[in-house]
């Protein structure tokens, strides 16, 4: 890099260990022909400067609802937001006029898309997307920006940058289409990262890499990312806490370490006795029974109830509210305390 | 890509062959003897009759006229009309006329069908969208010859904004406006519909939410990001309609008087002027083929995903 995008001047504003981004008992729904369906039932998390926040559920959970929701890149609609706030630096995003927000997408707040060969657009090139970024935020001209564009490409450790700035986005390889995505959403020197599912479309062997790659870049420029993926193990290494949502809820919160060696939530308890493990070779996979509800008819009293094996008749009538269980950890469960004692976590 | 394009030139060659040889043998079997029929209701004179039937070749087999006819058009001669006229001057004459007309109608097509389709694309389910759904659907549902006469009545006579009929001849550009409107009206009507679904389609797509997340403002995700994908379906059909536009102008250009091509070859049919119409439509071909070559090539420009070797 021979750029100064190690210095931040505009970061000042930021109080330091303060929280970048606040969702705040965040509701949205989708009013379609057929209902309403509630994708997100008062989530709450933040993210500071440098954090890392995992945010881990099935399809449907609502995970990448939330996503958009902050990107500001919801359809709406059919999506309404009903309720809560979703504050940057302390100001309520969600109160702001078009163009403040649109100024903060991409610039201050950027998206890594799950699916690189369908997020980036197939009939240009992948310079022009990337130098789009300077000519549209910062009024550079089409030959810096394009100088920029390949640095950015360097920056992922894109080989023969140069040779490959004026290619499109179909010839290049998956892991390289998503370093692409990746640098893209670097290009503005941005606070916050959210990356929605940014290896599921990638071989095991690229996921690392990229993982490793994206969790370099943030270290080094200490930004704040929400990373959102079903994929426990792709969490583990670069999570400072993990959310774990069901229904359009958070059942979960804590330290990574903390809910992976002692879960407090039976979903969460179910999620990780299903990941495959060498020492259980051979025997049938554990599989949480039922399927994840419809979101337009989601079980009256913990929306889990139906599928989980602790389940009173407490839990079909009561939402179990998301309460501290332990320091730091937070679990929305009638029978939290009962689950995480059977897991040794206090 | 070069080589691609020597390629389908060379393919031109049997297609041109074999169309001009189908409407050969179609005139032919139209039947009737041309010679009688310039006399009409009088009795030919035999000693004319058998000279211009030898001159024409019209005693020889179809075959052998087919072949003079061709060895006619290597060298450049695309034969004589039996008034005597080289078709060669009347095409010259006919076709800048029905290019100028193709041209106002397409024009009038591109903008008026590329905006409104954009316009419902964008608003799908609006009051905007169903306007333009319920206009189009009425355009495609009337005839050309109705609506051909409506737009004459009111536009040329009743408010005279434009003339009414063409200058015998040479029509103006402003001659041209009316019967362009009436040749464009059904194809602006599909374009619209096609602009409105591949917009309606991209809008979902992930590469515009991209865009959208990037920060770039409305404007610029709509021009640069949605409507140049959207697009591509509506290129194909436009260069296939530049071609239908120049023939399929008979009805239009008998309305407004127009002497193009359509009523070129309208008059050849009825006065059996085999060589005419061979040509004239053998030229038209043409103009398709080369048409259609142009949309493939405009194609991998459109969408760098195509490539031609």
């Amino acid at each position: 890099m021979t750029t100064n995008q190690q210095t931040k001047p505009e970061k000042t504003d930021a109080v330091p260990g303060a929280p970048l981004l606040e969702v705040d008992d965040l509701h949205v729904e989708f009013r379609t022909r057929d209902g309403v369906a509630k994708a997100i039932n008062g989530v709450s998390y933040s993210v500071s400067a440098g954090e890392t926040l995992a945010v881990l559920g099935e399809s449907g959970s609502g995970k990448s609802v939330t996503a958009q929701t902050i990107m500001g890149i919801l359809d709406m609609p059919p999506g309404v937001i009903t309720g809560g706030e979703i504050r940057f630096h302390g100001r309520d995003m969600l109160k702001m006029d078009k163009d403040e927000r649109r100024k903060i997408r991409g610039k201050k707040i950027a998206m890594i898309f799950q699916d690189a060969l369908s997020a980036l657009n197939p009939v240009y090139s992948v310079g022009f997307q990337l130098a789009e970024m300077y000519r549209v935020h910062e009024g550079m001209s089409r030959k810096d920006a394009k100088a920029r564009a390949i640095e950015l490409m360097d920056l992922v450790k894109i080989p023969a940058a140069k040779e490959r700035v004026n290619d499109y986005p179909h010839q290049f390889s998956g892991g390289m289409r998503q370093r692409i995505m990746i640098a893209m959403a670097m290009a503005l020197d941005p606070e916050l990262i959210i990356a929605d599912e940014p290896t599921t479309a990638l071989d095991v062997t690229v996921q690392a890499q990229v993982m490793d790659l994206l969790a370099e870049l943030q270290r080094e420029r200490h930004m704040g990312l929400i990373l959102i993926t079903h994929d426990l193990g792709v969490v583990a290494d670069v999570a400072d806490k993990i959310a774990v949502m069901y229904a359009g809820r958070i059942v979960e919160h804590a330290p990574v370490d903390k809910l992976y060696s002692s879960p407090a939530h039976p979903y969460t308890e179910g999620l990780l006795a299903s990941i495959p493990r060498l020492d259980l070779k051979g025997q049938d996979l554990y599989a949480i029974k039922g399927l994840p509800p419809n979101l337009m008819r989601i079980p009256s009293g913990c929306a889990f109830n139906p599928r989980c094996p602790y389940a009173q008749d407490i839990c079909r009538a009561d939402v179990p509210p998301l309460i501290e269980v332990a320091p730091a950890r937070h679990s929305a469960c009638h029978f939290a305390q009962q689950v995480l004692d059977k897991n040794g976590g206090s | 890509m070069g080589r691609y394009v020597v390629r389908r030139l060379l393919q031109m060659i049997p297609v041109f062959l074999g169309t001009t040889f189908l409407i050969y043998f179609m005139v032919y079997q139209l039947g009737g003897d041309p010679i009688s029929a310039m006399f009409g209701d009088k009795a030919a004179d035999p000693v004319f009759v058998r000279q211009m039937r030898e001159e024409y070749h019209l005693n020889d087999p179809l075959i052998v006229q087919y072949w003079y006819y061709l060895t006619g058009l290597l060298t450049g001669d695309f034969g004589t009309s039996f008034s005597g006229i080289p078709v060669a001057d009347e095409l010259k004459r006919a076709f800048p006329i029905s290019i100028r007309l193709a041209l106002i109608a397409f024009a009038i097509e591109i903008v008026v069908g590329v905006g409104a389709g954009l316009l419902a694309g964008l608003r799908r389910g609006k009051f905007a969208d169903s306007v333009v759904l319920v206009t189009t659907l009425i355009v495609i549902s009337i005839p050309v010859f109705v609506l051909g006469y409506v737009v004459q009545y009111w536009l040329g006579l009743k408010w005279q904004l434009f003339p009414a009929t063409a200058t015998p001849g040479d029509p103006t550009w402003e001659d041209l406006i009316l019967p362009g409107i009436v040749l464009g009206s059904l194809s602006l009507a599909f374009v619209a519909r096609l602009t409105r679904t591949s917009i309606a389609e991209n809008m979902r797509a992930d590469f515009v939410r991209t865009a959208t997340a990037k920060g770039l403002p409305r404007r610029r995700v709509v021009t640069v990001h949605l409507l140049r994908n959207s697009l591509i379906p509506v290129v194909t059909f436009l260069g296939a309609d530049l071609g239908a536009l120049m023939a399929g102008a008979i009805v239009t250009e008998g309305i407004f008087n127009v002497d193009g091509v359509g009523r070129l070859i309208y008059l050849a049919v009825t006065k059996h002027e085999n060589a005419t119409v061979v040509g004239a439509v053998a030229a038209l071909v043409i103009v398709y083929l080369v048409m259609n070559l142009i949309v493939d090539l405009l194609y991998a420009v459109l969408d760098p995903r195509i490539r031609y070797a």
